[in-house]
């Protein structure tokens, strides 16, 4: 009956922690290489191609970075939402809504000049995302609605209503019946350093920034204290509702600035595939960092590698693109499955009496 | 003895990770014998009921029932060997009534219909053999807490269980409502019975208890028999060294009023009147308790107070300003300290996974200026409060739920305390805590006491309350039946206020 005895770790050494968690990623690539060579793949030779179409030349290495940009700063606007057990799941519809209203300055103003052009859509596109997390907020503050459904419809909605857009009102007439919005002009496009726009100082910026606020500042102390305990937070005399949409503001506000900056650097207009499931894998990559706003730089970076590295070898290598989609599932599942590992300690339980009775 | 042997657990071993729970433990129990497994919080009292009732595997270790070695792997084995385990909180659907909560996760029943008429003879029955009363189809939720208790008794014995535990039954009852319980475990005493009680109530143990056994972090002291002990003795076995328990009262100044609450009623969500009428003054230099069975209207005394929860009407003055209405920001800056500890400690006071210095800084860090976040002079206070109140950390720097509980409520009234309230409101302070830390928290009290604070001390142990305060305050569903001097009562007539009164008759039918 008893043959597994789980028992929950109180104190677990840092080191043996980090030697669980990098014991958890290579067992995932190593079952992750079974299933690759099942499929008759040499496994070695997978693994190898996807670094090397991640990392190998300067314009992989850029693509990768493309990647890694949007996942950083979505996820920072999770962790915003996160810290607080807010659960935002509605980065995609904050990252759409975002990209909107950037869109909608960039066309409507396409002459203003570039940093005024681009700073404005920023802004707009900030106020937008965040507009779009306020909603759920403002209606959990005060009716006490469940922010997990609550953000995921939101998602639908904003989606939608882009698509509306493309194919009706917005729809560019230049393009011979080809559901298109306009693109931008050139002062709407960010400029780039280092063959990348300058969305990779954003978020470098943005995560010494988040890091600060949440570690520093009053607000970011009684977002903390919120997330821990509504009630101790109500008995410190803390205006719960007030912290709760001002955090969710700037939680969808920096999806939002994701959404302006794909908008703007990457699709160079608006589509309603923009949002690129990154609202989702900022999800994963949020949990991964264990809301630590300078762990978020790495894991993403370690996620755009995989995301990039897929990407190659379905070119270079002919791979189904479920494949990398697979080894990405199985990375996930093993270090995700590692955090049980981390909190419980099992045992085999050898039940001496068994036999005897 | 010649009586048989219902329970024997030999040297019963648990351990929860690092934690021993229990240790070589042994424990005999007799049929018709009540038994008192006495000790303070953690020393492994309810790990060890949870091996009788299946809900645990020993590590190590035999039990036996009658005579016979078993080998539970889920509660159910342990029910079908005629163990009933009866919880503390209890285990009852509300909105049916007691025949069907009797019936509720019953495997025996065979059928797809419920014999109506029959199932009432069998409650009859069980009710007249051990002298239980019960209504069978009055709803859970019409029922005292009396009442419930003995729907969870006949539950269990309905199933036909001879071996009863019970987890702290008195702690929701009235002294009168105790003494109906203790008749009631007399008469299944009486009918061969074993009966095991979990509790810390040492009164309690003296008076219904055959013998006791003591345990202490995890291991058996020692079984004694009732009658050749005294309690100084068992308190010296709970906690492994001699304690004095003498409180040190001063008499009260009653200077002047700083709290003066003036027919104030509080509604709940249901709008049901969850505090009706109180009127009453604290006094600076003055412990105030506030007796009540539990769910009297004592936390929202204290919410209404901190300004936590709205209130329907009334005026509470705090030096001659009515300070209903304000927020608790306003409230905590006019001096007015809370130190409440519900049930779950940490729920609601202090933030668990934070350090010393930053559960300091909760109750300040608002009067800051600018908008960062300053810890100097809160880690100044923290290294002062751990020294003066001996807490016992690694470092300031240390999550707080990692410290014991004693420790963890040092830091929250020493948070309190550090502020120099005018007011300070303790509710339940020494829930959970040892013997030892329990008195250093009481003379934490009195000590602030001397110094001019009034205090709203919120109890649950009448000894104490009586041993504390200078003056009791007893509530009952959210009414006031009282205000008495500790002096010049007993337990008993505190007991009959807080059941309503005599003019309202027991709250028990």
């Amino acid at each position: 009956m008893n043959f597994l005895k789980i028992t929950k770790r109180d104190d677990l050494p840092p080191k043996k922690a980090t030697a669980i968690r990098i014991l958890s990623i290579l067992l995932s690539l190593v079952f992750a290489g079974l299933v690759i060579a099942a499929l008759g793949y040499n496994p070695i030779t997978v693994f190898a191609s996807m670094v090397k179409g991640a990392l190998g030349s300067k314009i992989r290495l850029q693509q990768t970075v493309l990647k890694a940009i949007p996942l950083v700063i979505t996820s920072l606007g999770i962790l915003m939402a996160f810290k607080m057990k807010f659960w935002n799941i509605g980065g995609e519809g904050q990252i759409m809504m975002g990209a909107l209203a950037a869109t909608y300055v960039a066309l409507k103003m396409p002459d203003l000049s570039r940093p005024v052009l681009l700073l404005i859509m920023a802004v707009a596109a900030m106020v937008a995302g965040g507009i779009w997390a306020f909603i759920p907020a403002y209606f959990k503050g005060k009716m006490g609605t469940n922010e997990t459904i609550f953000t995921l419809m939101l998602n639908y909605i904003a989606i939608k209503f882009v698509t509306y857009l493309q194919y009706g009102p917005w729809r560019d007439p230049s393009s011979q019946g080809f559901p298109k919005i306009p693109s931008f002009s050139t002062n709407a496009i960010l400029p780039s350093i280092g063959g990348v726009h300058i969305g990779w100082i954003i978020a470098l910026l943005l995560v010494a920034l988040v890091h600060i606020f949440i570690n520093h500042t009053k607000k970011g102390y009684e977002i903390t204290v919120v997330g821990e305990s509504v009630e101790t937070a109500r008995y410190a005399g803390m205006n719960i509702t007030s912290i709760i949409i001002t955090a969710m503001f700037l939680s969808g506000g920096l999806c939002g600035l994701t959404g302006m900056i794909q908008a703007s650097a990457i699709e160079k207009t608006l589509t309603s595939s923009l949002s690129a499931n990154y609202g989702f894998t900022a999800i994963t990559t949020t949990w991964l960092s264990r809301l630590n706003s300078i762990a978020i730089l790495f894991v993403c970076c370690a996620f755009a590698v995989l995301l990039q590295g897929g990407a190659y070898i379905q070119i270079s290598m002919q791979i189904p693109a479920s494949v990398a989609d697979m080894i990405q599932a199985i990375l996930l599942f093993f270090v995700l499955g590692s955090e049980f590992f981390l909190q419980y300690k099992v045992n085999f339980h050898t039940h001496a009496k068994k036999e005897a009775n | 003895m010649e009586a048989v042997k219902a329970i024997e657990m030999k040297q019963i071993s648990k351990d929860f990770g690092s934690v021993q729970a229990n240790q070589n433990v042994n424990l005999t129990v007799y049929n018709g014998e009540v038994h008192a497994l006495l000790g303070e919080n953690g020393a492994g009292k309810s790990t060890l009921m949870s091996m009788l009732s299946g809900i645990y595997t020993p590590d190590s270790g035999s039990i036996f029932i009658n005579g016979k070695e078993v080998d539970f792997s889920s509660p159910k084995d342990s029910i079908d060997l005629g163990i009933g385990m009866i919880h503390q909180h209890f285990k009852l659907i509300d909105v049916m009534t007691a025949k069907e909560n009797i019936l509720l996760g019953n495997s025996n029943e065979k059928g797809l219909f419920i014999n109506n008429k029959e199932l009432t003879k069998k409650i009859k029955a069980i009710s007249d053999q051990y002298g239980l009363d019960l209504k069978p189809d009055k709803k859970v939720y019409e029922m005292s807490v009396g009442e419930k208790q003995t729907l969870e008794i006949i539950k269990v014995l309905y199933r036909g269980a001879k071996i009863l535990i019970m987890d702290e039954p008195t702690a929701v009852l009235t002294p009168q409502e105790i003494q109906r319980l203790f008749a009631i475990i007399r008469n299944m005493k009486e009918q061969g019975c074993a009966i095991v009680i979990i509790t810390h109530k040492l009164n309690e143990v003296m008076e219904i208890s055959d013998r006791i056994t003591v345990l202490r972090r995890g291991e058996s002291i020692q079984t004694v028999e009732t009658k050749g002990v005294e309690v100084p003795a068992l308190i010296e076995m709970m906690v492994g060294k001699k304690v004095d328990l003498a409180l040190n009262k001063t008499p009260a100044t009653y200077a002047k009023k700083v709290l003066d609450v003036d027919n104030l009623w509080v509604s709940t969500k249901d709008n049901k009147h969850a505090l009706e009428n109180i009127t009453f003054s604290l006094h600076s230099g003055e412990i105030l308790g506030v007796a009540g069975v539990a769910g009297s209207g004592q936390k929202e005394i204290c919410e209404v107070i901190a300004g936590l929860i709205p209130a329907e009407k009334g005026r509470i003055f705090f030096e001659n300003e009515n300070i209903l209405g304000k927020t608790p920001r306003d409230i905590i800056r006019m001096g007015i300290r809370m130190g409440f500890i519900p049930e779950d400690r940490l729920g609601m006071g202090l933030v668990g996974s934070m350090d010393i210095v930053h559960n300091i800084i909760l109750k300040d860090y608002h009067s800051q200026p600018g908008i960062f976040l300053h810890r100097g002079k809160s880690a100044e206070i923290a290294k002062k409060i751990v020294k003066q109140l001996d807490i016992q950390t690694p470092s300031i720097h240390y999550p707080i739920k990692k410290l014991s509980g004693g420790n963890i409520q040092k830091v929250l009234l020493g948070r309190e305390i550090d502020s120099f309230p005018k007011v300070l409101i303790t509710a339940y302070p020494a829930r959970g805590l040892d013997i030892g830390a329990s008195y250093k928290i009481y003379d934490l009290l009195n000590e602030q006491k001397e110094k001019g604070v009034g205090v709203l001390f919120v109890g649950e142990d009448l000894d104490v309350l009586m041993d504390l305060c200078d003056r009791i305050m007893v509530f009952c569903g959210g009414k006031m039946t009282g205000i008495v001097n500790p002096d010049e009562m007993t337990k008993e007539d505190i007991g009959l206020l807080m059941a309503g009164g005599t003019a309202e008759g027991g709250s028990n039918s």
